[in-house]
Protein backbone atom coordinates (compact mmCIF):
# COMPACT_ATOMS: atom_id res chain seq x y z
CA UNK A 1 0.00 0.00 0.00
CA UNK A 2 1.43 3.31 -1.00
CA UNK A 3 2.25 6.32 1.74
CA UNK A 4 0.09 9.58 0.21
CA UNK A 5 3.41 11.20 -0.28
CA UNK A 6 4.40 8.55 -2.73
CA UNK A 7 0.64 8.11 -4.72
CA UNK A 8 1.42 12.01 -5.32
CA UNK A 9 4.80 12.37 -6.42
CA UNK A 10 5.03 12.79 -10.07
CA UNK A 11 6.69 9.12 -10.67
CA UNK A 12 5.64 9.22 -14.10
CA UNK A 13 5.69 11.40 -16.80
CA UNK A 14 4.59 11.46 -20.32
CA UNK A 15 7.91 11.48 -22.28
CA UNK A 16 8.09 14.86 -24.68
CA UNK A 17 5.79 13.97 -27.56
CA UNK A 18 7.92 13.92 -30.87
CA UNK A 19 9.40 17.30 -32.44
CA UNK A 20 6.20 19.63 -34.32
CA UNK A 21 8.05 20.27 -38.22
CA UNK A 22 9.33 23.63 -38.85
CA UNK A 23 6.72 25.83 -39.42
CA UNK A 24 6.51 29.28 -40.96
CA UNK A 25 5.34 32.17 -38.43
CA UNK A 26 2.22 32.44 -40.23
CA UNK A 27 1.65 28.85 -41.16
CA UNK A 28 2.53 28.64 -37.42
CA UNK A 29 -0.17 31.02 -36.15
CA UNK A 30 -2.86 30.00 -38.67
CA UNK A 31 -2.31 26.29 -37.81
CA UNK A 32 -2.66 27.34 -33.81
CA UNK A 33 -6.29 28.42 -34.60
CA UNK A 34 -7.54 26.07 -36.89
CA UNK A 35 -6.56 23.43 -34.12
CA UNK A 36 -8.28 25.51 -31.88
CA UNK A 37 -11.12 25.14 -34.09
CA UNK A 38 -11.00 21.38 -34.39
CA UNK A 39 -10.59 21.37 -30.51
CA UNK A 40 -13.92 23.63 -29.57
CA UNK A 41 -16.49 22.10 -32.28
CA UNK A 42 -15.90 18.93 -29.89
CA UNK A 43 -15.44 20.68 -26.39
CA UNK A 44 -18.42 22.59 -26.80
CA UNK A 45 -20.73 20.35 -27.96
CA UNK A 46 -19.16 17.64 -25.57
CA UNK A 47 -20.38 19.94 -22.74
CA UNK A 48 -23.53 20.37 -24.16
CA UNK A 49 -24.34 16.71 -25.04
CA UNK A 50 -23.05 15.93 -21.01
CA UNK A 51 -25.99 17.75 -20.00
CA UNK A 52 -28.66 15.29 -21.22
CA UNK A 53 -26.74 12.94 -18.60
CA UNK A 54 -29.47 11.98 -16.28
CA UNK A 55 -32.14 12.94 -18.25
CA UNK A 56 -32.46 10.68 -21.14
CA UNK A 57 -35.36 9.94 -22.94
CA UNK A 58 -34.57 6.42 -22.28
CA UNK A 59 -31.88 4.82 -20.17
CA UNK A 60 -29.83 3.38 -23.77
CA UNK A 61 -30.33 6.88 -24.73
CA UNK A 62 -28.80 7.95 -21.92
CA UNK A 63 -25.92 6.11 -21.79
CA UNK A 64 -25.34 6.48 -25.71
CA UNK A 65 -25.39 10.28 -25.40
CA UNK A 66 -22.98 10.49 -22.23
CA UNK A 67 -20.49 7.93 -24.64
CA UNK A 68 -20.44 10.16 -27.51
CA UNK A 69 -20.10 13.37 -25.37
CA UNK A 70 -16.76 11.61 -23.86
CA UNK A 71 -15.67 10.65 -27.41
CA UNK A 72 -15.63 14.56 -28.31
CA UNK A 73 -14.28 15.68 -25.07
CA UNK A 74 -11.54 12.97 -25.80
CA UNK A 75 -11.45 14.05 -29.54
CA UNK A 76 -11.14 17.82 -28.33
CA UNK A 77 -8.30 17.20 -25.43
CA UNK A 78 -6.09 16.37 -28.87
CA UNK A 79 -6.64 18.35 -30.96
CA UNK A 80 -6.40 21.38 -27.87
CA UNK A 81 -2.90 19.61 -27.20
CA UNK A 82 -1.46 20.06 -30.30
CA UNK A 83 -3.02 23.69 -30.15
CA UNK A 84 -1.15 24.37 -27.23
CA UNK A 85 2.07 22.99 -28.85
CA UNK A 86 2.36 24.55 -32.14
CA UNK A 87 1.22 27.64 -30.23
CA UNK A 88 4.71 27.12 -28.29
CA UNK A 89 3.55 29.07 -25.08
CA UNK A 90 3.15 26.47 -22.39
CA UNK A 91 -0.82 26.29 -22.57
CA UNK A 92 -1.95 22.54 -22.54
CA UNK A 93 -5.60 21.38 -22.66
CA UNK A 94 -6.09 21.90 -19.42
CA UNK A 95 -5.12 25.52 -19.61
CA UNK A 96 -6.64 26.58 -23.26
CA UNK A 97 -9.99 24.63 -21.91
CA UNK A 98 -10.27 26.25 -18.43
CA UNK A 99 -9.17 30.05 -18.89
CA UNK A 100 -9.58 31.19 -22.24
CA UNK A 101 -12.79 33.99 -22.08
CA UNK A 102 -15.53 33.85 -25.01
CA UNK A 103 -13.57 35.79 -27.62
CA UNK A 104 -10.91 33.32 -27.26
CA UNK A 105 -13.16 30.33 -28.60
CA UNK A 106 -13.14 29.21 -32.35
CA UNK A 107 -16.13 26.56 -32.24
CA UNK A 108 -18.93 26.99 -34.76
CA UNK A 109 -22.26 28.42 -33.35
CA UNK A 110 -23.87 24.89 -34.05
CA UNK A 111 -21.78 23.90 -31.42
CA UNK A 112 -22.99 26.05 -28.50
CA UNK A 113 -26.56 25.90 -29.11
CA UNK A 114 -28.28 25.06 -26.26
CA UNK A 115 -29.26 21.06 -26.11
CA UNK A 116 -33.47 21.09 -26.68
CA UNK A 117 -35.88 18.34 -26.97
CA UNK A 118 -34.26 15.12 -27.93
CA UNK A 119 -35.34 16.11 -31.70
CA UNK A 120 -33.06 18.94 -31.61
CA UNK A 121 -30.07 17.11 -30.07
CA UNK A 122 -30.42 14.44 -32.91
CA UNK A 123 -31.01 16.70 -35.76
CA UNK A 124 -28.33 18.92 -34.72
CA UNK A 125 -25.97 15.77 -33.92
CA UNK A 126 -26.61 14.25 -37.11
CA UNK A 127 -25.77 17.59 -39.15
CA UNK A 128 -22.61 17.68 -37.28
CA UNK A 129 -21.21 14.27 -37.48
CA UNK A 130 -21.98 14.54 -41.64
CA UNK A 131 -19.85 17.59 -41.95
CA UNK A 132 -17.17 16.11 -38.78
CA UNK A 133 -16.96 12.88 -40.68
CA UNK A 134 -16.60 14.07 -44.18
CA UNK A 135 -13.87 16.50 -42.61
CA UNK A 136 -11.65 13.70 -41.03
CA UNK A 137 -11.78 11.32 -44.05
CA UNK A 138 -10.34 14.62 -46.38
CA UNK A 139 -7.91 15.71 -43.06
CA UNK A 140 -6.45 12.06 -42.67
CA UNK A 141 -3.89 12.88 -45.80
CA UNK A 142 -3.01 16.31 -45.15
CA UNK A 143 1.41 16.90 -44.65
CA UNK A 144 1.66 17.18 -40.83
CA UNK A 145 1.36 14.01 -39.92
CA UNK A 146 0.20 13.99 -36.36
CA UNK A 147 -2.35 15.79 -37.19
CA UNK A 148 -3.12 13.26 -39.73
CA UNK A 149 -2.54 10.15 -37.60
CA UNK A 150 -5.52 12.12 -35.24
CA UNK A 151 -8.12 12.52 -38.13
CA UNK A 152 -7.59 9.20 -38.74
CA UNK A 153 -8.70 7.95 -34.90
CA UNK A 154 -11.00 10.45 -34.79
CA UNK A 155 -12.33 9.18 -38.18
CA UNK A 156 -13.53 5.60 -36.69
CA UNK A 157 -15.04 7.60 -33.88
CA UNK A 158 -17.12 9.78 -35.90
CA UNK A 159 -18.47 7.25 -38.06
CA UNK A 160 -20.36 5.30 -34.96
CA UNK A 161 -21.10 8.68 -33.92
CA UNK A 162 -22.87 9.34 -37.66
CA UNK A 163 -24.26 5.85 -37.48
CA UNK A 164 -25.91 6.68 -34.08
CA UNK A 165 -27.78 9.92 -35.14
CA UNK A 166 -28.67 8.73 -38.82
CA UNK A 167 -30.55 6.16 -37.70
CA UNK A 168 -32.51 8.12 -35.33
CA UNK A 169 -33.50 10.75 -37.86
CA UNK A 170 -34.59 7.92 -39.35
CA UNK A 171 -36.77 6.50 -36.79
CA UNK A 172 -37.52 9.99 -35.38
CA UNK A 173 -38.78 11.24 -39.50
CA UNK A 174 -39.97 7.91 -40.48
CA UNK A 175 -41.75 7.38 -36.55
CA UNK A 176 -44.83 8.91 -35.19
CA UNK A 177 -46.79 12.14 -36.36
CA UNK A 178 -45.54 13.88 -33.16
CA UNK A 179 -41.71 12.46 -33.74
CA UNK A 180 -41.66 13.47 -37.85
CA UNK A 181 -43.25 17.15 -36.57
CA UNK A 182 -40.63 17.65 -33.53
CA UNK A 183 -37.21 16.49 -35.40
CA UNK A 184 -38.76 18.66 -38.89
CA UNK A 185 -39.25 21.41 -36.72
CA UNK A 186 -35.77 21.39 -35.05
CA UNK A 187 -34.07 20.68 -38.31
CA UNK A 188 -35.75 23.82 -39.62
CA UNK A 189 -34.58 25.91 -36.73
CA UNK A 190 -31.19 24.42 -37.38
CA UNK A 191 -30.60 24.52 -40.70
CA UNK A 192 -29.79 28.63 -40.95
CA UNK A 193 -26.42 27.39 -38.22
CA UNK A 194 -25.66 24.87 -40.74
CA UNK A 195 -23.65 26.55 -43.39
CA UNK A 196 -20.51 28.20 -40.96
CA UNK A 197 -18.80 25.12 -41.28
CA UNK A 198 -18.04 25.35 -44.88
CA UNK A 199 -16.97 28.75 -44.96
CA UNK A 200 -13.31 28.89 -46.06
CA UNK A 201 -11.61 32.68 -44.36
CA UNK A 202 -7.96 32.82 -44.31
CA UNK A 203 -6.67 30.50 -41.95
CA UNK A 204 -7.90 27.55 -44.03
CA UNK A 205 -6.99 28.62 -47.29
CA UNK A 206 -2.82 29.47 -46.03
CA UNK A 207 -3.41 26.08 -44.29
CA UNK A 208 -4.72 24.03 -47.77
CA UNK A 209 -1.78 25.69 -49.41
CA UNK A 210 0.91 24.85 -47.10
CA UNK A 211 -0.34 21.61 -45.71
CA UNK A 212 -2.47 20.11 -47.58
CA UNK A 213 -5.69 20.81 -45.06
CA UNK A 214 -9.08 20.36 -46.85
CA UNK A 215 -10.63 23.64 -47.73
CA UNK A 216 -13.74 23.39 -46.11
CA UNK A 217 -15.73 24.77 -48.75
CA UNK A 218 -14.79 22.11 -50.99
CA UNK A 219 -16.94 19.58 -48.75
CA UNK A 220 -20.33 21.36 -49.04
CA UNK A 221 -21.27 19.63 -52.04
CA UNK A 222 -20.85 16.19 -50.54
CA UNK A 223 -22.52 17.47 -47.63
CA UNK A 224 -25.66 18.42 -48.90
CA UNK A 225 -26.10 15.44 -50.93
CA UNK A 226 -25.61 12.91 -47.71
CA UNK A 227 -27.57 15.17 -45.37
CA UNK A 228 -30.31 15.45 -48.10
CA UNK A 229 -30.77 11.60 -48.99
CA UNK A 230 -31.22 10.42 -45.37
CA UNK A 231 -33.78 13.49 -44.82
CA UNK A 232 -35.64 12.53 -47.67
CA UNK A 233 -35.33 8.70 -46.59
CA UNK A 234 -36.61 9.69 -42.94
CA UNK A 235 -39.61 11.41 -44.69
CA UNK A 236 -38.47 14.81 -44.24
CA UNK A 237 -38.25 18.28 -46.09
CA UNK A 238 -34.84 19.79 -46.83
CA UNK A 239 -35.58 23.09 -45.35
CA UNK A 240 -34.67 25.31 -48.17
CA UNK A 241 -31.73 27.71 -48.77
CA UNK A 242 -31.77 30.65 -46.03
CA UNK A 243 -29.08 32.96 -44.28
CA UNK A 244 -26.44 31.09 -42.72
CA UNK A 245 -25.32 32.55 -39.54
CA UNK A 246 -21.12 33.20 -38.75
CA UNK A 247 -18.74 34.44 -36.64
CA UNK A 248 -17.89 31.85 -34.38
CA UNK A 249 -14.84 30.97 -36.13
CA UNK A 250 -13.62 34.79 -35.61
CA UNK A 251 -14.86 34.61 -32.02
CA UNK A 252 -17.89 36.19 -32.48
CA UNK A 253 -20.57 33.82 -30.70
CA UNK A 254 -24.28 33.70 -29.45
CA UNK A 255 -25.63 34.24 -26.07
CA UNK A 256 -25.62 30.71 -25.25
CA UNK A 257 -21.79 30.53 -25.05
CA UNK A 258 -21.08 32.77 -21.96
CA UNK A 259 -23.12 31.25 -20.16
CA UNK A 260 -22.03 27.95 -20.85
CA UNK A 261 -18.57 28.63 -20.41
CA UNK A 262 -19.47 30.25 -16.85
CA UNK A 263 -20.67 26.68 -15.91
CA UNK A 264 -17.66 24.81 -17.47
CA UNK A 265 -15.35 26.70 -16.39
CA UNK A 266 -16.49 28.02 -12.58
CA UNK A 267 -14.12 25.66 -10.54
CA UNK A 268 -10.49 26.07 -11.79
CA UNK A 269 -11.21 29.72 -12.17
CA UNK A 270 -12.48 30.19 -8.38
CA UNK A 271 -9.63 27.72 -6.99
CA UNK A 272 -6.91 28.10 -10.10
CA UNK A 273 -3.96 26.56 -8.03
CA UNK A 274 -5.88 23.33 -6.66
CA UNK A 275 -4.37 19.97 -7.21
CA UNK A 276 -6.64 17.23 -8.10
CA UNK B 1 17.29 -3.65 -6.38
CA UNK B 2 18.64 -5.21 -9.68
CA UNK B 3 16.70 -3.64 -12.92
CA UNK B 4 14.88 -6.24 -14.36
CA UNK B 5 15.84 -7.32 -17.95
CA UNK B 6 13.69 -5.65 -21.20
CA UNK B 7 12.25 -9.16 -21.76
CA UNK B 8 10.63 -9.33 -17.96
CA UNK B 9 8.66 -6.44 -18.86
CA UNK B 10 5.77 -8.85 -21.76
CA UNK B 11 5.61 -11.03 -18.11
CA UNK B 12 5.19 -8.10 -15.60
CA UNK B 13 2.22 -6.30 -18.31
CA UNK B 14 0.28 -9.68 -19.23
CA UNK B 15 -0.85 -9.40 -15.22
CA UNK B 16 -1.74 -5.47 -15.60
CA UNK B 17 -5.66 -5.55 -16.07
CA UNK B 18 -7.82 -3.47 -18.02
CA UNK B 19 -9.75 -1.69 -14.85
CA UNK B 20 -13.12 -2.05 -17.06
CA UNK B 21 -12.86 -5.58 -18.24
CA UNK B 22 -10.83 -7.30 -15.18
CA UNK B 23 -9.93 -10.70 -17.23
CA UNK B 24 -8.09 -8.65 -20.31
CA UNK B 25 -4.45 -7.55 -19.56
CA UNK B 26 -3.05 -4.51 -21.65
CA UNK B 27 -1.06 -6.78 -23.77
CA UNK B 28 -4.15 -8.78 -24.50
CA UNK B 29 -6.03 -5.31 -25.35
CA UNK B 30 -2.75 -5.14 -28.36
CA UNK B 31 -2.53 -1.44 -26.36
CA UNK B 32 1.22 -1.39 -25.74
CA UNK B 33 2.80 -0.44 -28.76
CA UNK B 34 6.40 -0.38 -27.97
CA UNK B 35 8.44 -0.70 -25.03
CA UNK B 36 12.46 1.15 -25.45
CA UNK B 37 14.97 0.68 -22.26
CA UNK B 38 17.23 4.02 -22.30
CA UNK B 39 20.23 3.14 -20.98
CA UNK B 40 21.53 6.64 -20.72
CA UNK B 41 18.59 8.23 -18.79
CA UNK B 42 18.10 4.86 -16.82
CA UNK B 43 14.30 4.83 -17.90
CA UNK B 44 11.58 2.22 -19.59
CA UNK B 45 9.80 3.75 -21.94
CA UNK B 46 6.38 2.62 -22.73
CA UNK B 47 4.36 4.21 -25.80
CA UNK B 48 0.27 3.18 -25.38
CA UNK B 49 -2.03 3.71 -27.63
CA UNK B 50 -5.71 4.67 -26.19
CA UNK B 51 -8.74 2.56 -27.08
CA UNK B 52 -10.73 5.10 -27.57
CA UNK B 53 -9.93 9.06 -27.81
CA UNK B 54 -12.52 9.64 -24.52
CA UNK B 55 -11.48 6.37 -22.57
CA UNK B 56 -11.59 7.60 -18.97
CA UNK B 57 -9.47 4.55 -18.02
CA UNK B 58 -6.18 5.89 -19.86
CA UNK B 59 -4.87 7.54 -16.76
CA UNK B 60 -5.79 4.70 -14.57
CA UNK B 61 -4.14 2.25 -17.18
CA UNK B 62 -0.67 4.32 -17.66
CA UNK B 63 -0.70 4.35 -13.71
CA UNK B 64 -0.91 0.85 -13.31
CA UNK B 65 1.52 0.32 -15.92
CA UNK B 66 4.14 2.54 -14.42
CA UNK B 67 3.29 0.96 -10.93
CA UNK B 68 3.77 -2.45 -11.70
CA UNK B 69 6.86 -1.95 -13.67
CA UNK B 70 8.32 0.12 -10.86
CA UNK B 71 7.19 -2.30 -8.41
CA UNK B 72 9.67 -4.85 -10.26
CA UNK B 73 12.40 -2.68 -10.74
CA UNK B 74 12.67 -0.40 -12.92
CA UNK B 75 13.64 3.07 -11.18
CA UNK B 76 12.19 5.35 -13.79
CA UNK B 77 8.98 4.76 -16.27
CA UNK B 78 7.94 7.07 -18.81
CA UNK B 79 4.64 6.43 -20.51
CA UNK B 80 3.59 8.08 -23.66
CA UNK B 81 0.25 7.91 -25.98
CA UNK B 82 1.10 7.60 -29.48
CA UNK B 83 -2.68 8.34 -31.67
CA UNK B 84 -1.14 6.86 -34.54
CA UNK B 85 -1.40 4.24 -36.41
CA UNK B 86 -5.05 4.32 -34.47
CA UNK B 87 -6.00 1.47 -32.05
CA UNK B 88 -7.73 -1.17 -34.33
CA UNK B 89 -9.49 -4.26 -32.25
CA UNK B 90 -7.69 -6.37 -34.97
CA UNK B 91 -4.77 -5.99 -32.33
CA UNK B 92 -6.50 -7.70 -29.40
CA UNK B 93 -5.12 -11.61 -29.02
CA UNK B 94 -7.28 -14.19 -29.69
CA UNK B 95 -6.72 -15.43 -26.10
CA UNK B 96 -8.41 -11.81 -25.07
CA UNK B 97 -11.23 -12.67 -27.49
CA UNK B 98 -11.76 -16.07 -26.29
CA UNK B 99 -12.05 -14.24 -22.53
CA UNK B 100 -14.12 -11.27 -23.59
CA UNK B 101 -17.24 -14.47 -24.79
CA UNK B 102 -16.13 -16.25 -21.81
CA UNK B 103 -16.77 -13.24 -19.40
CA UNK B 104 -19.92 -12.62 -21.14
CA UNK B 105 -18.72 -9.87 -23.75
CA UNK B 106 -19.42 -10.87 -26.99
CA UNK B 107 -16.12 -10.03 -28.72
CA UNK B 108 -15.14 -8.22 -32.04
CA UNK B 109 -15.10 -10.09 -35.66
CA UNK B 110 -12.16 -8.40 -38.03
CA UNK B 111 -12.92 -4.77 -38.45
CA UNK B 112 -13.04 -4.59 -41.69
CA UNK B 113 -15.73 -6.77 -42.25
CA UNK B 114 -17.93 -5.55 -39.46
CA UNK B 115 -17.86 -1.08 -40.20
CA UNK B 116 -20.68 -0.99 -41.93
CA UNK B 117 -22.19 2.24 -43.65
CA UNK B 118 -25.04 3.98 -42.18
CA UNK B 119 -28.15 2.16 -43.57
CA UNK B 120 -26.00 -1.82 -44.27
CA UNK B 121 -27.39 -4.46 -42.43
CA UNK B 122 -25.45 -5.49 -39.96
CA UNK B 123 -23.64 -9.02 -39.28
CA UNK B 124 -25.57 -11.12 -36.61
CA UNK B 125 -23.81 -11.10 -33.32
CA UNK B 126 -23.94 -14.52 -31.53
CA UNK B 127 -24.76 -14.26 -27.59
CA UNK B 128 -21.88 -15.07 -25.46
CA UNK B 129 -24.09 -16.98 -23.19
CA UNK B 130 -26.07 -19.20 -25.74
CA UNK B 131 -24.32 -18.90 -28.70
CA UNK B 132 -27.60 -18.41 -30.64
CA UNK B 133 -27.77 -15.77 -32.89
CA UNK B 134 -31.06 -14.32 -32.12
CA UNK B 135 -30.20 -11.64 -31.02
CA UNK B 136 -31.02 -8.01 -31.53
CA UNK B 137 -29.37 -4.10 -30.98
CA UNK B 138 -30.74 -2.47 -27.95
CA UNK B 139 -28.36 0.98 -28.24
CA UNK B 140 -25.06 1.48 -30.15
CA UNK B 141 -23.55 2.88 -27.43
CA UNK B 142 -23.44 0.73 -23.76
CA UNK B 143 -21.87 1.01 -20.76
CA UNK B 144 -18.40 1.88 -22.23
CA UNK B 145 -18.04 3.84 -25.73
CA UNK B 146 -16.10 0.68 -26.96
CA UNK B 147 -19.26 -1.69 -26.34
CA UNK B 148 -22.60 -1.90 -28.19
CA UNK B 149 -25.97 -3.53 -25.89
CA UNK B 150 -27.69 -6.28 -27.10
CA UNK B 151 -30.14 -8.15 -26.21
CA UNK B 152 -30.90 -12.38 -26.77
CA UNK B 153 -34.27 -13.69 -27.45
CA UNK B 154 -32.94 -17.12 -26.86
CA UNK B 155 -32.00 -16.81 -23.23
CA UNK B 156 -33.35 -13.84 -22.60
CA UNK B 157 -30.32 -11.73 -21.33
CA UNK B 158 -28.97 -8.20 -22.14
CA UNK B 159 -25.16 -8.21 -22.75
CA UNK B 160 -22.40 -6.55 -24.38
CA UNK B 161 -20.99 -6.59 -27.72
CA UNK B 162 -17.47 -5.04 -27.96
CA UNK B 163 -17.70 -3.22 -31.70
CA UNK B 164 -14.94 -3.65 -34.30
CA UNK B 165 -13.26 -0.64 -35.09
Amino acid sequence: MESPEEMLSPRAATIAPSELPTFSPAVRTALFDYLLRLGDDRLILGHRLSEWCGHGPILEEDLAIGNVSLDLIGHAQAFLALAGRVEGKERDEDRLTFFRGEREFRNIKLSELPRGDFAFTIARQFLFDSYAALLMEKLQSCRFPELAGLAAKTLKEDTYHLRHSAQWVLRLGDGTLESHAKVQAAFNDLWAYSGEAFVADEVELLLAKELGIPDPSSLKAVWVERVSALLKEATLQVPADCFMHTGGRKGLHTEYLGKLLAEMQIVPRSYPDARW
Amino acid sequence: MVVPPVEAVQSILSQVMDPEIPVMSVLDMGIIREVRWDEAEGALHIEITPTYSGCPAMKVIEDDVTSALMKAGFPRVLTHRRYSPPWTTDWMSSEGKEKLRAYGIAPPGLAAESLIGINQKRKKVACPFCRSEKTELRSEFGATACKSFYYCAECCQPFEFFKPI
